[in-house]
């Protein structure tokens, strides 16, 4: 049983827990998945930016957001939609893990040895390569954090493309991806440059879907590797 | 006055943009030239129209006489001066708080004959307004809201009838297709797109399945005159993603249907996807051409379907002639078999583990429309290439409640793409296609002076070569498209519009003077 689902069933109990996983499948799933991987917005996630608090994603669940596609309940009773918003709750929550690191000393390491800060932010500081990592620990588990680290490749972050353009004149430009449509495409190259380019004046567009240039990290020692992943897990950016 | 020398030489319906198509054919075609592969890229806005809402803008507006008619979400009308962009009047429907919609507040398009606008809303009913004030004519319900019907397509006026499609497919309704006198807004008579009891084709749904088997009529079709019938693409059957309860080929799902426009008889139907699972409702424009077919000059009607075949059928007798895949698709052999039907792979159905199917739900195009060009005899398609995968569950029918029984998402780790195809409609097979970064929601027109214009998802609405698919001009809107482009004469110069954004946006060769 996956850990979320696991919280519903503790905090609602096993026969209402069923309920609402069938309300959420009726209503919910067909545009927000199983949370991240609908089309609609990511729930599982601790913050949702158009409900702050249970009383907002109440009344948004009940009345739809209007303007946008996500329309009113029909036929859910007020118990019916406490319940969803739980389960919504519970989805973007992580369970709290003990690690067994030292945070303090991981965070030497990111910003030392490791040289993470090179191309990650933490807490309003850092390189803008990578994704920001702020609140990086109310959004992956430890393990999920330590698999990253040793296999970078393993779980790429949405929306992060490594791309590789070459123009017209030969020149080669490696970055990520910022932007991209039929005729253009923007990216931060190496060196931290915005470049904006005009298909047509580019030769090739190649996109590295699934690629990091995030080096693995296991090389590290296993207690080093610890502290890296408790520090990473304490960066909560207030969640 | 040379500009209004020119007006007079061309027939109205060239001026204007009488009907949700251009014309009844389904062509999305202007015979106007002033625009042409020479001066396209010195075209610019000649007005913008912002709506006030931020639902998704998927009308397509009709032009008669210098005045635009414009549905903008939920289910309101605009009447706009096409020389200024300027307001005329304006319908605000109040609408109650329990309607059902599957896929935004959206509204494609009115109709316009004489003096009455014709709109569906939202609440499932059918309005008249006043073309001269906006005011309300008449107003009937088409069918209960509370049971998950409502009305998105743009009707179609079909000598003095005004018909009219309904949706709500993802509720379990029992899909039909209406004509309403245009006068009264008397019903004239309806025809259902899913058998009843006792009639012919309940026995291709399990059991009493036939009674919530949706089948919309939610993308407006075309009318061939002299054959007086109306052609309509259904759409899928309910529910969408679990075909369990409903085994058969569930008629009259998933197919184009040919009905008198006097009565609503069928004529003759053919079914592109039977059984469906993969919710690929045939809600696309008929396009009806006469073109030689094998050395003899038939009367066709093509069919750029969602299931990622094109056909090429009789339109007098619904014999199928030609079925070729057009898009990438793993459901089904490449071959048809010699009636048309697909012969599907299998382990290709939505499972509770999920399956990998292309093209996913959205298909290889969707409700936006193609467009044929008399003149270059290409038939241009705006294609998406997108896998998905498909899962199951069971749902069990509650009236005006979801009924989906599944449910998909966009293939993990790939990024979808989008192409604008120029099919030969003698063979399916593309003269030239120009890609897009991602798959476009917009429709596609063609014009006599060489142009095909069409809106990237992004937001840039383009122009390119009818013959190459060279790219002639492009403007960014800033906003996405979801409507269909259309052209016509205002003060006697050729204008192009579309909905882009939360806005309409009016281009041609030169400003308001």
């Amino acid at each position: 049983m996956k850990i979320w689902m696991a919280g519903v069933v503790m905090t609602l109990g096993v026969a209402w827990a069923q309920d609402v996983e069938r309300n959420y499948q009726l209503h919910c799933a067909f545009c927000h998945g199983r949370g991240d991987d609908g089309f609609a917005a990511n729930l599982k996630s601790p913050r949702l930016p158009h409900a702050p608090s249970d009383a907002a994603l109440f009344q948004i669940i009940q009345n739809g957001i209007p303007g946008t596609d996500m329309p009113p309940s029909i036929g859910l009773s007020e118990q019916e939609i406490r319940g969803l918003v739980q389960y919504v709750r519970a989805l973007g929550r992580m369970a709290p893990e003990r690690v067994v690191g030292n945070a303090r000393h991981g965070e030497e390491l990111f910003w030392g040895k490791g040289t993470c800060g090179g191309c990650h932010m933490a807490g309003g500081r850092g390189g803008r390569q990578g994704p920001d990592l702020s609140e990086v620990g109310a959004k992956r588990s430890p393990a999920n954090l330590r698999q990253s680290l040793v296999e970078p490749e393993a779980s790429i972050a949405g929306g992060f493309v490594l791309v590789n353009l070459t123009t017209r004149a030969g020149k080669k430009i490696t970055g990520v991806r910022l932007n991209e449509n039929t005729f253009s495409i923007q990216v931060r190259d190496l060196s931290d440059k915005i470049q904006s380019w005009r298909k047509s004046d580019l030769k090739e567009v190649k996109r590295e879907l699934g690629k990091s240039t995030m080096p693995s990290y296991k090389s590290l020692s296993g207690p080093e590797l610890d502290d890296l992943v408790a520090y990473l897990y304490s960066l909560r950016g207030g969640l | 006055m040379r500009w209004m020398m020119l007006a007079l030489a061309l027939p109205m319906a060239a001026q204007n943009w009488v009907t949700f198509s251009g014309n009844t054919l389904g062509h999305r075609h202007s015979p106007l030239r002033q625009l042409t592969k020479t001066n396209a890229a010195a075209m610019k806005p000649v007005w913008v129209y912002q709506i006030d809402k931020t639902d998704k803008f998927e009308a397509s507006p009709v032009v008669v006489d210098g005045v635009m008619y414009v549905s903008e979400p939920p289910s309101d009308v605009t009447a706009l001066e096409t020389r200024s962009g300027r307001v005329l009047w304006k319908y605000r429907r109040v609408l109650p708080d329990d309607v059902r919609f599957c896929c935004g507040k959206v509204n494609r398009g009115v109709a316009v004959l004489g003096d009455k606008v014709y709109l569906g809303t939202l609440d499932a009913h059918l309005v008249a307004l006043d073309a001269a004030t906006g005011n309300v004519v008449w107003d009937v319900e088409v069918a209960p809201r509370k049971s998950g019907y409502s009305v998105t397509v743009a009707p179609l006026v079909v000598k003095d009838k005004v018909i009219v499609g309904i949706a709500g497919g993802e509720f379990g309704i029992r899909g039909f297709l209406d004509a309403y006198d245009a006068k009264t807004g008397k019903r004239a008579w309806r025809f259902w797109t899913v058998p009843a009891a006792g009639e012919k084709g309940t026995e291709t749904w399990k059991g009493e399945s036939y009674k919530h088997g949706s089948g919309g009529t939610w993308v407006t079709g075309t009318y061939d005159p002299g054959l007086n019938l109306i052609y309509w693409g259904t759409g899928n059957p309910g529910p969408d993603w679990n075909g369990e309860s409903r085994t058969g080929d569930n008629l009259y799902s998933d197919s184009v249907i040919a009905v008198d426009a006097d009565t609503g008889k069928l004529k003759w139907y053919f079914q592109f996807t039977p059984h469906d699972v993969h919710d690929w409702d045939a809600t696309q424009v008929p396009v009806l051409v006469d073109l030689p077919w094998q050395g003899t000059m038939r009367k066709l009607l093509l069919f750029a379907n969602r299931n990622a075949f094109y056909y090429v059928l009789d339109r007098a007798t619904g014999e199928y002639l030609l079925g070729k895949q057009y898009v990438r698709q793993t459901w089904a052999q490449k071959e048809l078999d010699p009636k048309g039907r697909p012969i599907r792979i299998v382990n290709t159905e939505p499972t509770e583990q999920g399956t990998l199917v292309y093209p996913n739900s959205a298909g290889a195009t969707n409700f936006y429309a193609p467009s044929y060009s008399p003149v270059t005899k290409l038939l241009y398609v705006n294609t998406r290439d997108e896998g998905g995968v498909f899962y199951s569950r069971r749902d069990d029918y509650k009236e005006g409640s979801w009924f989906l029984a599944g449910r998909f998402i966009s293939k993990p780790g790939e990024e979808a793409r989008g192409a604008v195809k120029a099919l030969d409609p003698a063979t399916g097979v593309p003269k030239w296609e120009f890609p897009m970064f991602s798959p476009s929601w917009s429709g596609v027109l063609s014009t006599a002076g060489g142009l095909v214009f069409v809106g990237a998802h992004e937001g840039d609405f383009f122009a390119l070569d009818d013959t190459t698919g060279k790219l002639l001009w492009r403007f960014p809107t800033g906003g996405r498209i979801f409507a269909n482009p259309v052209s016509y004469l205002s003060d006697g110069k050729q204008q192009v519009a579309i909905a882009a954004g939360h806005a309409v946006f009016a281009f041609g060769l030169e400003g308001e003077r």
